[in-house]
């Protein structure tokens, strides 16, 4: 039918896996602020829940590296963490092969999408379902854009596959919800993993907020580094969602930096 | 220099029971089945993950062989700092392209940000 939800959220693992530890307000605030994104997502009525993740060697590697890619399976295991270190449990989640195939082939007309009939999650998607479809009740269609294998997805064409999307929501029947995670600024799993550089993040939101396509695709590799780090390039989930949600109001509903979780978190999603 | 096929069998290993189980019974064994240096084999044989940061495996594989090795979060990063002091910057990879830990990319100016290191409150 259409289109019905389209958000963007963090997806790092120190979210579950070390909640623990982290500076319980801030963790309490983030964790509403999931919840709240839950009530928005689950009163729109999904069908589908495509999430457009940042994922990280769980499925793609770099002797087949596709620029993106679109789960086509009725079901997913993950996440490929061991379930302590993460703090969520390794379950099945299920998908929708064959509504994952009609959207494969609406994409394919713009975008030359790859399909993968096997795909294990990793932090990037059971981190958000943990919060946005905690029974695992809904069908969730995995898409992934490379963020972290260089050379990278150009940031214009993270806008194109946000395009590509959002076309392919509309032809057809089913009601679709789309989620990008990732960002924005962090040095994941590095010496600098506590480095959050809250200003560049601000930044990002404001043209996300705006839609501005030209400031948006502007994030080239180098300086998404130098103000963001190596985890900065998955602000192409966000450019996508971005690309899919031209035409309506975007909303940034939480940003908090949390040094523990080693990322600025932000949540917001379109009025649609 | 056989960095892809550490972060390979990293790869393998992070994703799939069956490679954890048969890396347990005989490291050695599935170690063979990678291009593999002997230094290489003796990082990934020892934990060694200071060295294999060295090396240049991407951050997002080792972090995973670090928990698969029951590394704490707090000895990860530590590790990882203490690598670079006894062998030197990051031979090759995404970070010997980015940078890291202060030490700039090759060739490059040393990245400068304005960076917090805690949070403020929540933003409306
Ligand atoms: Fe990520």
């Amino acid at each position: 039918m259409s289109l019905v939800f389209a958000g963007i959220c963090p997806h790092a693992p120190g979210i579950t896996g070390r909640a623990h530890l982290a500076d319980p307000a801030a963790k309490d605030r983030l964790y509403g602020a999931f919840d709240q994104m839950r009530y928005a997502l689950e009163a729109t009525k999904p069908d589908a829940l495509v999430v457009v993740a940042a994922e990280h060697f769980a499925n793609f590697f770099m002797d087949n590296m596709p620029a993106f890619s679109i789960g086509m399976a009725d079901s997913y295991q993950g996440p490929i963490e061991d379930p302590d270190w993460l703090g969520i449990p390794t379950t099945m989640v299920p998908g929708n092969a064959e509504l994952s195939n009609r959207l494969v082939d609406e994409i394919l007309q713009t975008v030359d999408v790859g399909y993968a009939q096997e795909w294990k999650f990793d932090h990037g998607i059971a981190v958000p379902l943990n919060f946005l479809t905690p029974r695992y009740d809904l069908a969730v269609i995995p898409a992934n854009i490379n963020c972290q294998g260089p050379p990278l997805t150009p940031p214009h064409r993270a806008w194109a596959f946000g395009e590509a999307l959002r076309r392919a929501a509309e032809q057809v029947p089913e009601r679709i919800a789309l989620v990008g995670t990732g960002g924005i600024s962090h040095w994941p799993a590095t010496p600098d993993s506590v480095k959050i550089n809250q200003e560049w993040d601000r930044q990002i939101l404001d043209q996300w907020v705006a839609g501005d396509r030209q400031a948006l695709i502007a994030n080239d590799d180098v300086s998404s580094y130098l103000q963001g780090g190596q985890g900065a390039f998955e602000i192409r989930t966000h450019i996508a969602i971005a690309g899919a949600t031209q035409g309506y109001e975007r909303t940034v509903t939480y940003y908090e930096p949390i040094p523990m979780f080693a990322v600025g978190c932000a949540l917001g999603w379109a009025a649609i | 220099m056989s960095l892809y096929y550490v972060q390979k069998f990293l790869y393998n290993l992070n994703r799939d029971d069956g490679v954890q189980a048969q890396f347990r019974a005989d490291p050695r064994a599935v170690l063979a089945e990678y291009d593999l240096t002997e230094e290489e084999i003796e990082a990934l044989l020892g934990s060694d993950i200071g060295l294999l940061f060295h090396l240049g495996v991407n951050g997002q594989i080792l972090m995973h062989f670090a928990a698969f090795e029951q590394i704490e979060w707090a000895d990860y990063l530590r590790l990882m700092k203490e690598g670079i002091e006894k062998h030197g910057p990051v031979r090759e990879g995404v970070y010997a392209v980015t940078g890291y830990g202060g030490v700039p990319a090759r060739g490059e100016p040393v990245p400068t940000t304005d960076t917090a290191e805690s949070g403020k409150g929540a933003m409306a």
